[in-house]
């Protein structure tokens, strides 16, 4: 009896213990702490041409936009993405200050930008793509605020997300961030061009690429030896090609067929784009031809990577 | 008489599968002579080629010859089974499906009764163009 009392009050001890951990291990400010303070850029006067030019690279439209309707400015939400661990839905970024960020401070939009966590301390599933929006630069987020700001509100109420347990708890996404967000804004690489350097900055920053073209391990993050090389859409239908060098990527491309098909959705056979790359390329057709030409050279640089394995034909 | 029926079942199906691949094949061969008549004008927009209209009134010719026989390579027993990037929602909706493909045939017949020569080309074709784009952002899967 006596045993069994202090088996219990071990495990007690431990359970709270695990607890105490999980709840410490999962919080912003521990992040903060391992990662960095995000840098807000509060005294800059917004370039609003450079943070609508930002809004295009980042495809915020093609999530947050309302479905069924045709104006990419109404940011209301409600899009919903069937991924594997539940269905998530896209919420209201529009400028209503009950419904959407209208009553965010830029620090606020800062840091949700770049850890993934909204001005009450919750967590945003990684479907919202701040593994790589965490790259850009402080001001490049302060003229995408000032952007956003000159946009229309929208009341619509955000949808509710229908996470599996134990995805539904959001608190667990701390630890998911210690593991997979490492918090390094960009680094030009001083060995290489502007140009190199811009198509780096947008492909691996607000264009967001590697989030549909890479495959991702079982805690759905991208494995980064395989980063680029293509894989299952994280949407469960179909592959999306790989955009590496390899001989079924980009290999045979140049970096004006890259820009050509980011600006038409043309590959080099006049064959066009479908799924949500199609959207992508409506979003990249509104940047400039020296930014998409400047993404190509990026690409071409990448190092070749066999795609991975394709799952078995599901009939 | 029981292994003759199971017989011609056994035949009926594997018709079935043969001709779900045929007809696969047959879209994807349409499909490819589209991008491949796209060859010419897409250079000529680029500034890479002379226009000429003969070449871009061939083009729309074959956009038009499509259209037409593209919707009807859609039996309900072709979804899978072969080489095939065809989305669900071709058979979800088929009335939708039906549309882009007239819509695709209209523009294409308006680009060839209004392009006369290289201006009124750069004005119309690209019209024509936003439609493979647009149909197959929804009835079409991703690649790899």
């Amino acid at each position: 009896m006596q045993r069994g009392a202090a088996l219990g009050l071990a495990l007690g001890a431990l359970a709270l213990g695990g607890a105490l951990g999980f709840y410490l291990l999962s919080a912003p400010e521990t992040w903060r702490m391992a990662r960095g303070v995000t840098i807000v850029d509060d005294k800059r006067t917004p370039d609003l041409a450079n943070g609508e030019r930002l809004f295009n690279a980042g495809g915020c439209t093609s999530c947050h936009s309302v479905p069924g309707q045709n104006d990419r400015l109404q940011l209301g939400g409600g899009l919903a993405f069937d991924t594997p661990f539940g269905i998530l839905h896209a919420p209201n970024i529009s400028q209503d200050r009950n419904q959407g960020i209208g009553a965010w401070s830029l620090g606020d939009f800062a840091r949700a930008m770049r850890e993934g966590v909204s001005p009450q301390g919750r967590n945003y599933y990684p479907a919202f793509p701040y593994t790589s929006y965490q790259r850009m630069t402080p001001s490049d987020i302060a003229d995408l605020y000032g952007y956003l700001k000159t946009l229309p509100a929208s009341t619509q109420v955000s949808k509710p997300h229908q996470m599996a347990f134990p995805f539904n708890i959001t608190r667990g996404l701390g630890l998911w961030k210690l593991a997979f967000l490492d918090g390094k804004p960009f680094t030009p690489d001083p060995a290489r061009d502007a140009q190199w350097n811009l198509g780096a900055y947008l492909v691996n920053g607000p264009g967001h690429c590697a989030e549909c073209h890479s495959p991702r391990n079982a805690a759905g993050a991208i494995i980064p030896s395989l980063r680029f090389a293509g894989g299952p859409d994280p949407e469960g239908k179909g592959f999306v090609p790989n955009i590496t060098q390899a001989d079924n990527g980009l290999k045979k491309w140049s970096a004006g067929d890259i820009a050509e098909l980011l600006k038409s959705g043309f590959t080099p056979d006049y064959d066009s784009v479908g799924g949500t790359m199609a959207p992508v390329v409506k979003n990249m057709a509104r940047l400039s031809d020296a930014d998409r030409m400047a993404m190509g050279v990026y690409l071409k640089s990448l190092p070749a990577i066999e795609t991975p394995p394709r799952p078995a034909k599901k009939q | 008489m029981k292994r003759f029926v199971l017989a011609g079942l056994a035949i009926a199906l594997g018709a079935t599968a043969v001709l779900a691949q045929d007809v696969i094949a047959q879209r994807r061969d349409i499909m490819k002579g589209v991008g491949g008549a796209t060859r010419d004008p897409g250079a000529m927009l680029k500034g890479e080629q002379p226009f000429d209209l003969a070449k871009v009134q061939r083009t729309l010719a074959v956009y038009q010859d499509a259209a037409k026989k593209m919707p009807g390579l859609y039996p309900a027993d072709s979804k899978t089974g072969g080489d095939t990037s065809a989305a669900p929602k071709i058979w979800e909706d088929s009335a939708g499906f039906k549309a882009a493909f007239d819509k695709f045939a209209a523009d294409s017949a308006a680009a060839a009764a209004a392009i006369k020569d290289e201006a009124s080309f750069k004005a119309n074709f690209p019209n024509v163009l936003k439609d493979c784009g647009s149909c197959h952002e929804s009835y079409r899967l991703k690649k790899g």
